[in-house]
């Protein structure tokens, strides 16, 4: 009876949905002319860019400078997820003592694999957040890419154990310089999170001014956060 | 001449990549709906969370395709490139969404570990404590 109703609920919503979506064409060119006088939001984007910003990838543009308070934002929102997450799964200290992560040892081949694999990840997620402004990816994509790297680790080696102290140090610089960052744009260009482009070339590394830097401590703390996350996680104690 | 033969291909099955696009976002976010009102348990709750995600991600990034576009980023000796490029937007405001939906997920399946903890079970017509 309960599975009725619901199927007639989800016909009616995908009918609705259907119904509005379909008045979208499909792969109409809605930003129109970007050298008009009034452009929309995407023209203006995408116009600008490489004036003001100086960044040959216009997403990160609007990411990291347009758009770069709703970015802080983000970036306070999963600091918050893992500051909840380690206060919802808190455990004592005497508690901590027989805590396993694994039950059994992986085996050799894992180990092995884990460990050659491990500097590669953590080098590709590196490379990925640096060249955030020139190529597809950035922070939060290289962050993740590195916190794969430790989750590799995590669970291969029964030993392997984050350092707590290291990581909230980490986290800590890399929120606190993003904002100074944008502290500073304020002082100097009245706009908080201003930007000074005029540094370097287009497609180069050291271009787009103070974008690059925001993103890689952006990348920084999303990899300290979800590696934070994961060790929670994986150290959660089973039932006896 | 490549541009000449994408556009008529894009023309001759546009109802077929309409669907694609459109109808695979809208099943996926039904899936996820189904699941959600459906399960019993909270773990495939979450699962379905994430699913309805996936489909609101796809819905948008298809939004902001236009035919023939590529990818916004200028590529050296293209700098005046920028006609021929795809809304950047809905991508931006996806790469967000996408850590949100992250955020939420880590949470609520914390909030089931501490559940399964407490009660010794997941699902939720056996947790007997949330009936007032």
């Amino acid at each position: 009876m309960k599975k009725v109703f619901i199927i007639i609920l989800l016909a009616l919503i995908g009918y609705f949905l259907v119904d509005t979506v379909y008045n979208i064409p499909f792969g109409e060119n809605r930003i129109g002319s970007i050298e008009s006088d009034h452009p929309t939001v995407a023209g203006y984007y995408l116009s600008n860019t490489v004036e003001k910003s100086r960044v040959a990838n216009v997403i990160t543009a609007i990411v990291v400078n347009y758009r770069g308070l709703d970015t802080l934002g983000e970036v306070t929102v999963l600091f918050l997820a893992t500051t909840g997450i380690a206060s919802i799964l808190y455990r004592r200290k005497e508690e901590e003592e027989d805590v396993e992560r694994l039950n059994l040892p992986s085996s050799m081949l894992i180990r092995t694999g884990a460990r050659v694999l491990f500097p590669i990840i953590a080098l590709l997620g590196i490379y990925v957040f640096i060249h955030g402004h020139l190529t597809p990816g950035g922070g939060f994509q290289g962050g993740t890419i590195v916190a794969t790297g430790f989750l590799l680790m995590l669970i291969s080696y029964k030993g392997f154990n984050t350092n707590h102290n290291i990581m909230a140090w980490i986290e800590s610089i890399a929120g606190l310089s993003f904002i100074l960052i944008g502290v500073w744009g304020l002082i100097s260009d009245n706009t908080f999170l201003g930007n000074i482009p005029e540094v370097g070339k287009l497609n180069s590394l050291l271009s787009g001014g103070l974008i690059p830097i925001i993103y890689i401590a952006v990348g920084f703390k999303v990899a300290v956060e979800l590696t934070g996350i994961l060790d929670i996680l994986l150290k959660i104690k089973p039932n006896k | 001449m490549m541009q000449e033969e994408f556009n008529e291909i894009f023309v001759k099955y546009h109802e077929i990549i309409t669907l694609g696009v459109y109808g695979t976002s809208i099943a996926l976010m039904l899936i996820g709906l189904y699941a959600v009102l459906m399960k019993k348990n909270l773990v495939k709750i979450v699962i379905g969370l994430s699913i309805i995600d996936a489909g609101i991600h796809l819905l948008f990034v298809g939004i902001g395709y236009i035919r023939g576009g590529t990818a916004p980023i200028f590529s050296p000796g293209y700098e005046n490139a920028a006609n021929r490029m795809v809304d950047p937007v809905p991508q931006a405001l996806v790469l967000t969404a996408i850590v949100i939906g992250f955020a939420v997920t880590s949470v609520a399946l914390s909030l089931i570990i501490r559940l399964y903890k407490h009660h010794n079970t997941a699902k939720i017509d056996q947790i007997k404590s949330l009936k007032w």
